[in-house]
């Protein structure tokens, strides 16, 4: 599974969402319903997920599932 | 000029049914619904027996998230508060969303989430903690998801009043609109409290049943062997509307809701003082604000908790307000079978008031073989009874000294 397709499912649950809302430029607010406490949650889960850490500066830059995907392969992540 | 209150929809989930149709029927066929506690591991407890929901499935109230971000007694109330809208036929417009209010009561709140989510700060530090842990413990929250879903925008509160929390927001939602401030209000009181927590706490201050061998026969209210109460979870919610309002809506009307009574002990954290005259205070206070005599009651859904202490007060207290009328009017203790279900007991039971009066029948004690001493009052044992009414009482009484009691009547408007 590639890295986009591993936050996709990720988004898929945690915002209960359909996979054809899951673009990649989808943001989160805008498009896929979520409010400030949905994208900390879901952040959390990403973490847990790929055994990362995002600090709250950083969080704030993440808008889009794109911006998720960007974010973790700077991280290192595969 | 107080204005009338009626009570027209009724929604509940008890360790009997979840609905007030299933939970009333097995009420009047005199089964339990306590069993082996199932929602964590119980062995080390003293206590391994409870009165829970079950069978239970949110995802006919609520989205898949919603049920992953709250607690249990949240979810209760939105099933409760959809079963009573559906019950009443009301959808709340924008002509009186104003108007309409809500006030759920609930004792401890998300406790699970709270025991929870303490964990995962123990375990991983405070970046564990999930943004949705507040407001799935914050015991008002069952009152405001209840506004959210529905649209009401009158007042809203929420009641801890330990075990008496869903009467007292009974009372208090029925004050609301008995004073003009609404005229619609969903009220009711709510409780999903089997944790570690509370089952151990209640434990270390032996207010528990052991009888963990024989748990549909552990709840023994005003019987000579009772030991202590089961704790329960569960929700009832009732739509209360200002007479005229339903009326103009032509809306069912199952009891009017005449009187409502409060008093405080003032006298010790856990325990009723013997004769529990704050508890007679009530009883009173709610038939004089009915304007009815002692001698019009018929029934008393009573707290009855099988403790060996409120069991006793609570029959003495009734002696006391009743005089010789106590040996006719009915007594009945539904935690003989639905177990305590803390802020949500005053919600069920006011439900099984209200139908007390409306089909005729009163559900019984069980598990009553052989009276207390001194437990000398008509208590309905083992078998329900048929009998029309036209008055009934709802007691619940809580930790700090509450006592406060309901007075539901066969509506003539």
């Amino acid at each position: 599974m590639t890295l986009e397709e591993k936050v996709i499912q990720i988004v898929m649950e945690q915002l209960d969402v359909t996979r054809e809302e899951c673009a990649l430029e989808a943001s989160f607010i805008n498009d896929l319903g979520a409010d400030s406490l949905d994208i900390v949650e879901l952040l959390m889960e990403m973490e847990e997920a790929f055994d990362i850490e995002i600090a709250d500066e950083e969080l704030e830059k993440i808008a889009t599932i794109q911006d998720v995907v960007d974010f973790l392969r700077q991280k290192g992540v595969q | 000029m107080k204005r009338r209150v009626v009570v027209t929809g009724l929604g509940a989930l008890t360790p009997l049914g979840n609905s007030v149709h299933e939970s009333w029927e097995n009420a009047v066929a005199g089964k339990s619904g306590i069993g082996p506690i199932t929602k964590f591991d119980s062995s080390a407890y003293k206590t391994r027996i409870a009165g829970e929901i079950k069978n239970f499935d949110p995802l006919q109230y609520v989205s898949k998230q919603e049920v992953r971000r709250y607690d249990d007694f949240i979810l209760y109330a939105l099933a409760a508060a959809e079963m009573a809208m559906a019950d009443a036929k009301l959808t709340i417009t924008s002509e009186f969303s104003e108007r309409t209010g809500v006030i759920v009561g609930s004792a401890i709140g998300g406790l699970a989430t709270l025991e929870d989510e303490f964990k995962s700060l123990l375990e991983g530090g405070p970046r564990k903690i999930s943004p949705f842990a507040v407001p799935a413990i914050l015991a008002n929250l069952a009152a405001g998801h209840v506004s959210i879903r529905f649209g009401a925008k009158g007042p809203i509160n929420c009641a801890v009043t330990a075990c008496a929390s869903g009467t007292s927001a009974i009372g208090d939602a029925y004050k609301t609109i008995a004073y003009g401030d609404a005229d619609v209000m969903l009220t009711g009181g709510t409780e999903a409290a089997v944790t570690p927590l509370a089952v151990g706490g209640f434990g270390s201050m032996r207010a528990l049943s052991v009888k963990n061998d024989e748990p549909q026969r552990a709840s023994r209210p005003f019987d000579r062997d009772r030991d202590g109460f089961i704790i329960g979870e569960g929700c009832g919610i009732v739509v209360l509307e200002e007479l005229s309002f339903a009326l103009n809506r032509g809306a069912h009307i199952y009891a009017e809701l005449a009187g409502y009574g409060c008093t405080s002990d003032a006298y010790h954290m856990a325990a009723p003082p013997p004769g529990h005259e704050g508890a007679a205070r009530s009883m009173k206070l709610a038939i004089q604000d009915a304007g009815l005599k002692p001698e019009d009651i018929d029934y008393i859904n009573a707290h009855g908790t099988s403790t060996p202490l409120n069991d006793l007060y609570e029959t003495q207290a009734i002696k006391s307000l009743f005089g010789e009328h106590a040996q006719k009017l009915m007594v009945s203790s539904t935690k003989s079978m639905t177990g305590h279900m803390l802020g949500g007991t005053g919600g069920a039971e006011a439900i099984f008031a209200v139908k007390a009066i409306q089909e005729g029948i009163i559900p019984p004690t069980v598990n009553l073989d052989h009276p207390g001493e001194e437990c000398d009052l008509d208590y309905v044992p083992k078998v329900a009874r048929q009998k029309a009414i036209n008055a009934a009482m709802s007691n619940t009484f809580g930790f700090g000294g509450v006592n406060a009691v309901l007075l539901f009547k066969k509506c003539i408007p």
